[in-house]
């Protein structure tokens, strides 16, 4: 990869200058202020940081973020496969328009994307309103948190799967056609595997935003503490109460959390690669 | 109805995709869930903003606490966009230009934030400026404020979005390779001048595209900003931070008349996104 880190291979100025530039900018935005928050949890005994960890509301919240940002992970997997089917394999009125709109839970803000899942779910709401009269209620309960986390998550497994089935070779499929596979054989025996690391990905990257979601999960929420009450929002609370040592130890479970969800993806990006050499 | 000629390419077609009644069921699937949970709360944003007429809507932006709230975003947004811009080009030259040992992590690091909780990502300044924060009483000593003031908002801000330019910028550099800087220094350029007249004019679109989503996500941070934030009604409250306290003050129409003006600011995002896809993809080289 390298000529053993001599650094330059061309005759480019400005390395050094570039270099120094960027690791003093990483340091104090982002890596000391991550190095504090760990240097933090080290003031805590061990004792201290097991007993914040498991009391009940920190379990529970935990429970809550990481079980529901699973299951809507799920719902993103499945959901997320289909939609990239009908926006690349076929042709419908809109589709370029539902393509674009594909991005909005990552451009809309946050908090906006809180109240207006709020308003559509409340119970005089647009979808409140019939589903009440199901005797299902989505907001302040439990499911709203699961709503908001399948909104913010739905763009990453779309787009990261999309480009996977737009570059997959037709050829294989017409070999797998012709050789007698009938189209259902073709799409789970030969199509499908492939999108798996893809798959696997956007559902992992869905997973971490959902986990630390906070904006567009507490306003629909409810906010129970032991029932409906986030991670991130307890964190939030711990802090309003100058409890500094609970927020800390909090953020450090989830910190670690996402460091290794993105090591698992990267991971995930390799065995891809490795298993479909470039074209 | 006539019977549906059957030939061999027919034949073949047809085992190269689903079923009609497939076909259809997966599309509206696709279409209903986009509909239900993307598009129904974008138009919820502008009816419940607009339900008390347009009187009531522009008499809520005009509020002065409104109108404080947009100058402190733009002027956030200004700041943190313009320091992650200038940053971002510098690392994105120095890891795409160059070949060195530890490329890979440095990539990753920068890519943190993406996966840090935006809560975190303002704890982390709360423990080092706040009262019980590693500078807090350093600070207090010397007056200088950052938490709960802009100085604080923009850092969190800054934070959020440090990956946006450099991530945009970086394989967009690489792919462009060296040989034209090369030229350039070897007929006498200065390193400044081949930025500016060679590497620049290259990656412009690509500039503006990561200026555009830097841009938008600096505008709407929420959890990060709300943790250092403060809430102090009418100097540190960015529009999001508004949107929340008039939404739990029962100010409905208020809150969705700030919320409609970030979500345009979305929508206008995502048509100029479109566009200068368009405008990347036809800037790749033939074969890519």
């Amino acid at each position: 990869m390298n000529n053993g880190g001599a650094g330059r291979r061309n005759t480019l100025p400005g390395f050094g200058l570039t270099m120094g530039l960027t690791l003093t900018w990483l340091s104090v935005i982002i890596l000391i202020p991550l190095a504090g928050l760990f240097l933090k949890s080290f003031e805590l005994s061990l004792d201290q940081f097991w007993s914040i960890l498991t009391s009940r509301r920190t379990l529970n919240a935990l429970k809550i973020s990481f079980g529901l940002a699973f299951a809507a992970a799920i719902v993103n997997l499945v959901m997320g496969l289909i939609i990239v089917w009908a926006l690349v394999r076929y042709r419908f009125p809109g589709r370029r328009i539902f393509d674009a709109i594909v991005d909005i839970p990552f451009a809309l803000p946050t908090a906006v994307a809180g109240v207006a899942l709020t308003a559509l779910f409340a119970e005089k709401g647009w979808l409140g309103a019939p589903l009440a009269e199901l005797g299902i209620k989505v907001a302040f309960t439990p499911a709203g948190i699961f709503v908001a986390m399948i909104f913010i998550g739905i763009p990453f497994v779309v787009r990261t799967v999309q480009p996977v089935l737009i570059d997959l070779d037709a050829e294989i499929e017409d070999a797998a056609a012709s050789l007698g596979a009938n189209r259902w054989n073709t799409v789970s025996r030969v199509i499908l595997p492939s999108l798996v690391p893809a798959l696997l990905t956007g559902f992992a990257l869905a997973f971490a935003r959902a986990v630390g979601e906070y904006g567009s999960v507490i306003f629909i929420a409810g906010n129970l503490p032991n029932v409906s009450e986030i991670a991130p929002l307890l964190i939030v609370i711990r802090l309003s109460e100058f409890r500094y040592a609970d927020a800390t130890a909090i953020a450090v479970v989830m910190l670690v959390a996402s460091f290794l969800l993105i090591f698992a993806v990267n991971r995930l990006q390799r065995w891809a690669q490795t298993r479909m050499p470039a074209h | 109805m006539s019977q549906p000629k059957i030939s061999p390419s027919t034949a073949r077609e047809d085992l190269r995709t689903e079923p009609q009644v497939i076909r259809i069921v997966i599309i509206a699937i696709a279409v209903t869930f986009l509909t239900v949970f993307v598009v129904l709360p974008l138009v919820v944003v502008f009816a419940q903003a607009f339900s008390k007429g347009i009187g009531a809507y522009f008499a809520a932006l005009s509020d002065p606490e409104a109108l404080s709230a947009i100058r402190l975003t733009l002027m956030v947004a200004a700041i943190s966009v313009g320091l992650n811009l200038v940053f971002g080009v510098i690392a994105a030259w120095a890891i795409a230009k160059f070949d060195f040992r530890g490329k890979t992590l440095l990539i990753s690091l920068i890519d943190l934030p993406f996966s840090v909780s935006p809560v975190i990502s303002g704890l982390v300044f709360v423990l080092l400026f706040g009262a019980q924060g590693f500078l807090g009483p350093w600070l207090q000593a010397n007056d200088v404020h950052i938490l709960f003031a802009v100085p604080g908002i923009a850092l969190a801000t800054i934070f959020v979005t440090f990956p946006f330019v450099a991530r945009a910028l970086i394989p967009l550099m690489q792919e462009q390779g060296t040989q034209e800087e090369e030229a350039a220094i070897s007929l006498g350029a200065s390193g400044l001048q081949t930025f500016f007249r060679v590497t620049l004019p290259n990656i412009k679109w690509g500039v503006l595209y990561s200026v555009l989503l830097c841009n938008a996500r600096a505008m709407g941070e929420f959890g990060a900003v709300s943790v250092v934030s403060g809430h102090i009604r009418g100097e540190t409250n960015t529009m999001p931070l508004l949107v929340e306290i008039l939404y739990n003050e029962y100010q409905f129409v208020a809150a969705f008349a700030i919320a409609s003006l970030l979500a345009m600011l979305a929508l206008i995002t995502l048509v100029a996104k479109t566009i200068l896809e368009r405008h990347l993809d036809e800037g790749r080289l033939p074969g890519d």
